[in-house]
């Protein structure tokens, strides 16, 4: 098969085009498996079935020239389908299930007293490698690269291991954003349900880093421990990418302006002098990095430093150089929106496909399927005959990440919301029962 | 609850139940007695007005922990054997009584919030805890085996937030959701979706429990009460009842103070030194108009009663005004009896009590009446000018306006009555007639001192 309306039929040249994004949307999106997720079991035909459930979803889509829709909603699979195709956002948001249909929101509000409010929404979390331009020294902005990416690998395994074992969390979906960073949807029914005021509380508890231009100390632990959560982090984590990683691949010792942004971190000026006087002299080494990151650390936890503020330096330091930086926001509020998951970034091309935080440490956000080599990959399939049993998107890249999607989070959280349905509806038929009492 | 018209019958085992503190989760089983039921309601009612005055006096907690237990004390355990059955039954009848608006079941929810906080506080550790078990909150204390798997890191939590980690042997695994909060400061530990709170951390949550609980009951109740109690009690609990949120529950003014009586010339004097804004207005409305319609003399002619002016006095009073104004003979044969009637000389002979604050500021005078509470009935220009007269001025007279605009009339007159007598009114105005004598106290020692 040769992709029609390209001009230059068979050659995919650029990263990004309406055009290629039609075709994308026309062969390659899973709205299936959208759309089921999205449903969240409500899509079958148990009595306990809400059947306007996903018709209650906001979408929003960004056009091509910059225009904005929001509160699109769609009764059903085929509805939003046509309306993707037709539309062909170049960027796609997901926003929480509102009590009404949030298209026919104005209808509501009529007669003052307004019904129309977010009801369900999944607990999410944005990070973006932006807000670590002061700890990176390989890219800056939107870009990112394998020197800096394991910023992203280590809020992935600090937050994953958290939202499952501190907060009790099953359905948790990690995605790339496309270009500078990671959203996490947490989807379980509890975090689905979590008030405002309960999803600030769960990004208090991730929240250490007290960012702010003007304190040199962004990270300071005082109590005379650390919180159990904070420990695990560091010991499992944060310690092991910043001396494996980060030391070396950002040759954060490398010179005096690196390094001095590290000594600016201990509170004790003769520490800070005796440091700094003996790293002075230029000394060529291949084990610069780690020879000084030692010294600092024996330095601070000699025998000697009992000193109160001193205590916690190597952990602060660490901590400031890796802890995950959350877009607190976006988690806060049920009506913050995300980009929805098999996006297209338009400015890199790259789909957001979901991480694998179990292997994280191999994701390579620069080999990321690309529009164009998906639309190849289809072009070049289209001549096999091996792939004619075969769905379209299972004939690219783009399959792997599909076959995840559904294998380690699709398929358990529809599992686990089928159950959770007949336990609601059963308790409801119960509750009937129930008895006034002054 | 059953009621009964007179006799007690067997009392069901109630009290081997729980420590001192209840949480009210079901009606009592037990028969109350008629009487019995609206002495503890009025009982528990001043525990209830009393922590209202301190809270919008602005009390330190420290100084209400101490109130709340003396005032529970004072009303609530005159006698050792009734105190469960008397905390229940009057919680259950205040619960009808201030089920039936919004204003009451706010102002309930509030006042038995803010009772059950302290009385919670001053349980001892065990009893805490057995109360968080046996009420079926939906936090569990930790059993020995589950402690023993995460002491290391509760003690971790307790070090990382400067908490003696001894001091809190008692834990409770509650959903994170209940105490966002606590997680937000990682004040507690976590564990699958569980945050492990310390005892001293808990009060707040089981505070927080019974509030919601108590909230919905209300709304609960109200819809009983409407649908079936009030039709079917008309007769026995239903007057009670909607008499109960209006009563006022201090003292009996009716009669005068032994040591105070007035004389028909003392009444220019006393009207500028001694009475409270309500009745000023209406002195001076009388002396102005020669007249008052018929809520102003009630007001105004049993509060005089109750200061002290004899039957013939009060007749010569209001004759001398009114006879300028209609005449002497209309007088006699149209206003004397009301006269003679406040004071049960007439008609039913029933001996009026002079109205409560709460009467007179839940009165809505019509127009050209005079009566009613200023603080509540008058426009703020009128009121600062009345007060002006008064001789409050400067910050005294901001504090009051402060607390009108805040809808407390009683904590405004209150403040009024303390500056214009220089000295603190401690248990706050509740009656006209109070501030009168209070008023009078003041005064005649400050004579004395001075003579
Ligand atoms: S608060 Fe009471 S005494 Fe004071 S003016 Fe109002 S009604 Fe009169
Ligand atoms: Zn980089």
């Amino acid at each position: 098969m040769v992709i029609d309306g390209n001009p230059n039929a068979g050659s995919i040249t650029e990263t990004f085009s309406l055009e290629y994004l039609r075709m994308y949307y026309g062969k390659l999106f899973p709205y299936t498996d959208m759309f089921q997720w999205m449903s969240y079991g409500n899509d079958g035909k148990h009595p306990g079935c809400d059947l306007s459930f996903f018709g209650r979803r906001e979408f929003s889509f960004t056009l091509d020239n910059d225009i904005y829709l929001r509160f699109q909603s769609f009764s059903n699979l085929a509805e939003m389908e046509n309306s993707i195709k037709e539309k062909c956002p170049f960027k796609i948001d997901i926003g929480p299930v509102y009590s009404v249909d949030p298209a026919k929101r104005h209808a509501y509000s009529q007669g003052g007293n307004s019904v129309f409010a977010p009801v369900e929404r999944e607990l999410v979390f944005d990070i973006d490698i932006t807000d670590y331009d002061d700890v990176r020294y390989c890219c800056s902005g939107a870009d990112v690269c394998l020197n800096c990416w394991p910023l992203m690998t280590a809020a992935i395994k600090v937050m994953d291991v958290s939202l499952r074992d501190d907060f009790g969390f099953n359905h948790i979906l990690w995605v790339y954003s496309g270009r500078r960073g990671i959203h996490c949807w947490v989807c379980d029914g509890r975090a689905r349900r979590l008030t405002n005021e309960q999803r600030t509380a769960v990004a208090n508890y991730f929240h250490v880093y007290k960012g702010g231009e003007n304190s040199l100390k962004k990270i300071s632990f005082t109590g005379a421990a650390l919180h159990p959560f904070l420990t695990r982090s560091y010991t499992d984590v944060l310690r092991v990418i910043f001396e494996e990683k980060l030391l070396c691949s950002q040759d954060l010792f490398a010179s005096e302006e690196r390094y001095q942004k590290i000594l600016e971190l201990i509170p004790d000026e003769t520490l800070v002098t005796e440091l700094h006087e003996k790293w002075s002299g230029n000394k060529r080494s291949t084990t610069l990095n780690n020879d000084r990151w030692d010294h600092l650390k024996h330095t601070l936890q000699s025998g000697k430093q009992k000193v109160q503020g001193l205590r916690r330096c190597v952990e602060e330091i660490v901590f400031s150089y890796t802890y995950p930086r959350l877009d607190m926001e976006v988690s806060k509020s049920m009506n913050h929106l995300l980009k929805a998951p098999f996006c297209v970034h338009p400015k890199t091309g790259r789909v957001c496909i979901p991480i694998d935080p179990n292997n994280c440490d191999d994701f390579d956000p620069t080999s990321v399927p690309s529009l164009s080599e998906l639309l190849e990959e289809l072009n070049a399939a289209g001549l096999k005959a091996e792939f004619e049993n075969v769905s379209e998107i299972e004939k690219t890249s783009l399959g792997k990440s599909i076959k995840f999607f559904r294998s380690s989070f699709l398929h358990p959280l529809l599992k686990s919301c089928k159950e959770e349905l007949e336990r609601s509806h059963n308790a409801k038929l119960q509750q009937s029962k129930n008895s006034l009492n002054w | 609850m059953e009621i009964l018209r007179s006799h007690r019958k067997s009392i069901g085992k109630v009290d081997a139940v729980v420590p001192n503190l209840l949480l009210y989760r079901t009606a009592p089983v037990l028969e109350v007695r008629l009487d019995e039921f609206e002495i503890y309601a009025i009982d528990r009612l001043k525990v209830l007005k009393g922590i209202s005055d301190a809270l919008s006096r602005g009390k330190k907690p420290e100084e209400m922990e101490k109130l709340v237990d003396d005032l529970w004390r004072m009303h609530m355990r005159q006698h050792a054997s009734q105190n469960t059955n008397k905390d229940i039954i009057s919680h259950f009848v205040l619960r009808l009584v201030y089920c039936r608006s919004e204003e009451l079941r706010k102002w309930f929810l509030s006042m038995e919030t803010t009772l059950f906080r302290y009385r919670f506080r001053l349980e001892s550790p065990d009893s805490q805890r057995i109360l968080m078990d046996e009420f079926n909150l939906p936090y569990k204390a930790l059993t020995h085996a589950e402690h023993e798997s995460v002491k290391d890191k509760l003690s971790q939590v307790s070090r990382s937030i400067g908490s003696s980690t001894n001091f809190d042997s008692i834990f409770f695994k509650v959903h994170f959701e209940e105490v966002p909060e606590l997680v937000a400061n990682r004040k507690v530990f976590m564990l699958q979706g569980f945050a492990y709170v310390a005892m001293h951390q808990a009060t707040a949550l089981v505070v927080t429990q019974f509030r919601s609980l108590l909230s919905k009951s209300l709304v609960l109740t109200y819809r009983k009460w409407t649908s079936t109690i009030r039709e079917q009690e008309k007769d026995r609990l239903t007057p009670i009842v909607e008499a109960l949120s209006t009563d006022y529950l201090g003292p009996n003014y009716s009669q005068p103070k032994d040591n105070i009586h007035i004389t028909l010339k003392d009444i220019d004097h006393l009207a500028n030194t001694s009475f409270p804004l309500c009745m000023r207005h209406l002195f001076y409305k009388l002396r102005e108009d020669h007249h008052l319609k018929h809520g102003g003399r009630m007001q105004f002619g049993l509060f005089l009663k109750g200061v002290g002016l004899s039957l013939d006095d009060a007749l010569a009073f209001w004759r001398d005004e009114f006879s300028k104004k209609v005449g002497l003979d209309r007088f006699e044969k149209e206003y004397a009896y009301g006269i003679r009637h406040n004071f049960g000389k007439e008609g039913k002979r029933i001996d009026y009590t002079p109205f409560s604050c709460q009467r007179i500021i839940s009165s809505v005078p019509s127009v050209g009446n005079h009566n009613g509470c200023p603080y509540r009935h008058f426009s703020d220009e009128n009121l600062r000018a009345a007060l002006g007269k008064m001789g409050v001025g400067g910050r005294s007279l901001d504090d009051v306006m402060d607390k009108v605009k805040n809808h407390h009339y009683q904590l405004a007159c209150t403040l009024t009555f303390e500056a214009i007598h220089s000295s603190s009114c401690d248990t706050g105005i509740n009656h006209p007639n109070q501030f009168f004598v209070e008023s009078q106290k003041i005064l005649q020692s400050k004579n004395q001192t001075a003579s």
